[in-house]
């Protein structure tokens, strides 16, 4: 292999390799298993956002029933008045807690509204990435009839 | 006919979107009554773009209710389109337009 050519397939190396770091710019809420697997709450965050540090905040708003009669809708509300980057809903004892994972391009309300399964009684923890950081509000839920099926 | 129903309207410069995505959401956890396991099925992404641009997109998991729901709003004008799809675990996709009303 000449040096010319050396050259060319560096150059085509480090192309890829920006191409590669730039990819999550696209900030596009893909699916990933490491995240929505993971059976704890805690490694789903860390898997998710690289941090699973939190800050409870009342400018979280979470919104879902005291009681649930039926565990397999659910409907849960988040709302934030900060500028936020991403929203996530947790359920502490389904058998893999991230339930959703919302990105918010600039311009997007932060807001998301849905309905869950809960298996039992549990928490249900909204997070909301904004600056970097993120924060939590968490609610109980308790369920009558469990909605994971069996 | 297709299995998503969209709505999206227009108030004060936002755009409320809620819609309705028919779909199994097969945890995999449950069973059939000959008590073999029935396969997991489920909606993993859900992308909604407007002119050409994403404006929402999500990841579900198993634990979203069967024929999922999804609200959510953003900045945008009336006679717009609205194009929403999703993608589940099997790789198949699915996805409706509308315009803003």
């Amino acid at each position: 292999m000449d040096r010319r050519s050396v050259l060319k397939v560096a150059g085509a190396v480090s192309a890829a390799a920006t191409a590669l770091v730039a990819m999550p710019r696209l900030a596009m809420a893909a699916y990933s298993d490491s995240a929505f697997k993971a059976k704890a709450a805690g490694d789903a965050l860390s898997n998710l956002y690289g941090a699973n540090a939190t800050t409870p905040s009342d400018q979280v708003r979470l919104k879902a029933p005291d009681i649930a009669e039926n565990g397999a809708v659910v409907p849960v509300e988040v709302e934030t008045d900060m500028d936020a980057e991403s929203i996530a809903i947790l359920i502490e004892k389904n058998p893999s807690p991230l339930a959703l994972n919302a990105d918010l391009p600039a311009g997007t309300q932060a807001m998301v509204k849905t309905r869950c399964r809960m298996g039992e009684t549990t928490n249900v923890t909204a997070v909301v990435k904004s600056g970097g950081k993120l924060y939590t509000a968490t609610k109980e839920v308790k369920v009558t009839i469990g909605g994971c099926g069996g | 006919m297709s299995g998503i129903r969209v709505k999206a309207k227009e108030r004060n410069g936002v755009v409320d979107v809620k819609s309705l995505m028919k779909h199994p959401m097969e945890t995999g956890l449950r069973k059939d009554k000959s008590g073999n396991k029935i396969p997991e099925h489920w909606i993993q992404d859900v992308t909604a773009e407007s002119n050409g641009q994403v404006v929402f997109s999500a990841a579900f998991n198993t634990s979203i209710s069967k024929d999922p729901y999804l609200a959510f709003g953003f900045a945008g004008k009336k006679g717009d389109t609205l194009k929403l799809s999703w993608k589940d675990n099997t790789g198949a996709t699915e996805s409706v337009e509308t315009k803003i009303r």
